[in-house]
């Protein structure tokens, strides 16, 4: 199987997760997509890993997964502040810090 | 130029200062609480300095040969490189003002114990007076420029305060703020002088600048003589910064007296005499310092033949007498000693003609028109005796003051060579023709004539404490002239300090006689218009010179139209540019940054999503830039 066809795989993930972020407004679901970004990411690091034939790209991915792992404990922790103040896990609630 | 160091007697003339400064602390600092026995110590003090004053002089008289002594009191500003000390210079010139000031100043001050009695004030004026005295003697009696320019500012705080005494007058508050302003102008000159005294020769002492004034190139000496004739100009009233003495006479008449007529203005006369090393090297400022002279004796006495405010009238002689001072100081040698001589026996008949007028006023009160006066004479004797006595010293009537201390300085003018000899001496002669028509026409309408007086007017002799003072400076008046000249007195006095005059004189002089005809001839024309025809109660309409002269000779709508419109144009001129100009671009700028952010800040919406738009934006536009480079 090329190689090229996880790339593609990735760069649909990606973009599913992207528009997700972008148009989505609970929290937990932006979270998700988030989550789905990364991994998409992920998937194309460990990709060309085994396109170049080093493990350069695998060991990124397993840094990528601690990074998320650490993001989702702060994250996680914020959105329950948030959800506990005001009873809504839409993002477009939260909107006092602008203009 | 060597100075002795003070021992004796002399080592106590700090005493000098001391006294009068005790005595507007305690005036000045101790409040209502003096207001009972304040006027008695603001008489005291003076007194005081001048009973030392004598012990001074007598003590000076005993040293046979050098007679400068000088008493260092204390360093002033000991720094490396810029010695500053206050010492006291007692010498035969010094001596002369210390008296002067001291003598004539405590019977003004005791006339003013009589004179002010009514006032509420008394006390903040006796002491203000006392200032006066402490700052003069300092101006006199400092060793080096910078003491010397201490007590000149000194004085001119005093003559500011004293001239705005009646504050609560809107024309003495405004009078003494231009005597303030106008000082300034000769204050600048004389501060410069003592700047450049410091960059050439790098001290300020007397000994140094005089030593060091003789290997100093003709260029720094000539710029240093005119920059002290500036300060001169100022302080005494000489044109062209003449225009503040005649509103100075809205302060009480003693001040007029003391501080405009016997003292202070003659500061100036002293700064050329004490310069008298440093204008021997600038002969362009010395003739500078006679025309000077010569142009306000001529033009103060114009004045004063034309105005009716009896003060005035004196201030305008005044202005004249001290013209007389300065052209005596402007011909060197020849003429110093004599505008000593001029100024000590002014400071008794001047003064002695502000006490009479002074007196008048008090018993006509506080009239100052001399068209409202006339036939004082058998109401205010003393007075009228006492005035007459100083009015025959002033125009030169042998055997009176101005007699001998007049002639010598128009002999001298006219001696002087030349056609600036000529010139400077015809002025000289027919200023005294002048005065003598200006003083008789005071004198017809103040004390002769009918009576032109108020209604309500009762017209008294004053108290004794006024006219005793009155009295001795007559005696003043009548002796001084002939004491100081005859024998050479005072020109031997002097003669250390500022050289010996190239030829004597003697008593009478073919300019003396013309000047005394000229003067005999003024007399009986001033009898003629204001004797034997009755004085009209409101001024005819006069010439155009009288219109002039009623005008102070234009002298403000010269300084106002020259000086004060231009300046008023540059500042609105510089307020508009400024407003406008730097302002605005400042404010535009400022204005356009706060517009534009103000509407580039409704960047921040606050939506979590709209942010995650423009980071994704940020992105792709990064991985594009990235592409296009590779590409």
């Amino acid at each position: 199987m090329s190689p090229a066809a996880y790339v593609f795989l990735s760069v649909i993930l990606f973009v599913i997760g992207g528009i997700g972020v972008l148009v989505r407004r609970n929290a937990i679901v932006i979270f998700m997509c988030i989550e789905l970004m990364l991994n998409a990411c992920n998937l194309a690091f460990v990709a060309f890993a085994r396109m170049h034939g080093n493990l350069d790209g695998q060991v990124v991915a397993f840094f990528v997964m601690v990074v998320a792992a650490a993001e989702v404990v702060v994250g996680l922790a914020i959105l329950m502040a948030i959800y506990r103040a005001r009873k809504s896990a839409s993002v477009d609630d939260a909107n006092l810090l602008k203009y | 130029m060597t100075t002795l160091a003070a021992t004796g007697a002399l080592r106590a003339s700090w005493l000098l200062l001391a006294f009068p400064i005790f005595g507007a602390a305690v005036l000045l600092l101790g409040g209502r609480r003096t207001d009972k026995w304040g006027h008695l110590l603001g008489v005291a003090m003076p007194l005081a300095a001048f009973v030392y004053g004598l012990i001074a002089f007598f003590t000076l008289l005993g040293y046979s040969g050098n007679r400068e002594i000088d008493l260092h009191m204390y360093s002033w500003i000991p720094v490396a490189g810029f010695q500053a000390n206050i010492g006291l210079l007692i010498d035969p010139l010094s001596i002369c003002f210390v008296l002067l000031i001291t003598g004539v100043g405590s019977l003004i001050h005791i006339y003013s114990v009589g004179y002010m009695a009514h006032d509420s004030d008394r006390r903040r004026f006796f002491g203000y007076m006392n200032l006066f005295i402490a700052a003069m003697l300092l101006l006199v009696l400092g060793d080096n420029y910078l003491a010397l320019y201490a007590g000149w500012e000194g004085v001119g705080l005093a003559s500011y305060l004293l001239i705005g005494f009646w504050q609560f007058k809107p024309s003495a508050a405004v009078a003494s703020k231009k005597a303030f302003v106008v000082n300034r102008v000769g204050d600048a000159g004389l501060s410069l002088a003592i700047m450049l005294m410091f960059a050439e020769f790098g001290t300020f002492t007397f000994t140094g600048v005089f030593n060091g004034s003789k290997s100093a190139g003709s260029g720094v000496a000539l710029a240093l003589g005119l920059l002290l004739l500036l300060g001169a100009c100022g302080k005494s009233a000489q044109l062209p910064l003449q225009s503040w003495l005649l509103d100075a006479m809205e302060g009480p008449t003693p001040v007029s007296a003391l501080i405009h007529a016997a003292t202070m203005v003659t500061a100036g006369v002293y700064l050329m005499v004490r310069s008298n090393p440093i204008l021997a090297q600038a002969a362009d400022a010395r003739i500078a310092v006679a025309i000077v002279g010569a142009a306000t004796l001529l033009f103060g006495g114009i004045i004063a033949c034309a105005k009716d405010d009896i003060k005035k009238s004196l201030a305008g002689s005044t202005m004249s007498q001290i013209g007389y001072m300065m052209l005596g100081a402007g011909l060197g040698p020849a003429g110093y000693a004599f505008a000593i001589a001029q100024l000590l026996a002014h400071g008794f008949f001047k003064a002695g003609l502000f006490l009479g007028a002074g007196s008048v006023m008090h018993g006509m009160d506080d009239e100052v028109n001399m068209r409202r006066y006339g036939a004082l004479a058998r109401v205010m004797p003393v007075t009228s005796v006492t005035f007459g006595l100083a009015y025959l010293a002033i125009i030169g009537i042998p055997p009176f003051s101005g007699f001998f201390t007049k002639d010598p300085i128009i002999d001298a003018a006219w001696e002087s060579g030349g056609t600036s000899g000529w010139l400077l001496g015809a002025a000289a002669i027919i200023g005294a023709g002048i005065t003598a028509f200006y003083m008789t026409r005071m004198v017809l309408m103040t004390f002769a004539g009918t009576k032109r007086w108020e209604e309500h007017a009762h017209p008294h002799e004053s108290p004794a404490v006024m006219t005793w003072p009155m009295i001795i400076l007559a005696i003043g008046s009548v002796g001084a002239g002939a004491f100081l000249i005859v024998n050479d007195r005072l020109v031997n006095f002097l003669a250390p300090v500022v050289g010996v005059p190239p030829v004597s004189h003697g008593i009478w002089t073919g300019p003396g006689l013309i000047a005394l005809a000229l003067a005999l001839i003024a007399v009986a024309g001033a009898w003629a218009i204001y004797g034997r025809v009755p004085v009209p109660e409101t001024a005819p309409r006069g010439s155009f010179v009288t219109v002039a002269a009623r005008k102070d000779l234009y002298g403000d709508a010269f300084n106002e139209s020259v000086l004060m419109r231009p300046g008023q144009w540059l500042t609105r001129l510089s307020v508009y540019f400024d407003s406008r100009g730097v302002d605005g671009l400042v404010n535009t700028t400022a204005a356009t940054i706060g517009g534009s952010s103000g509407r580039l800040r409704r960047i921040q919406t606050g939506f979590v999503r709209s942010y995650a738009l423009s980071m994704l934006l940020g992105a792709v536009l990064l991985v594009a830039g990235l592409l296009v480079v590779r590409l």
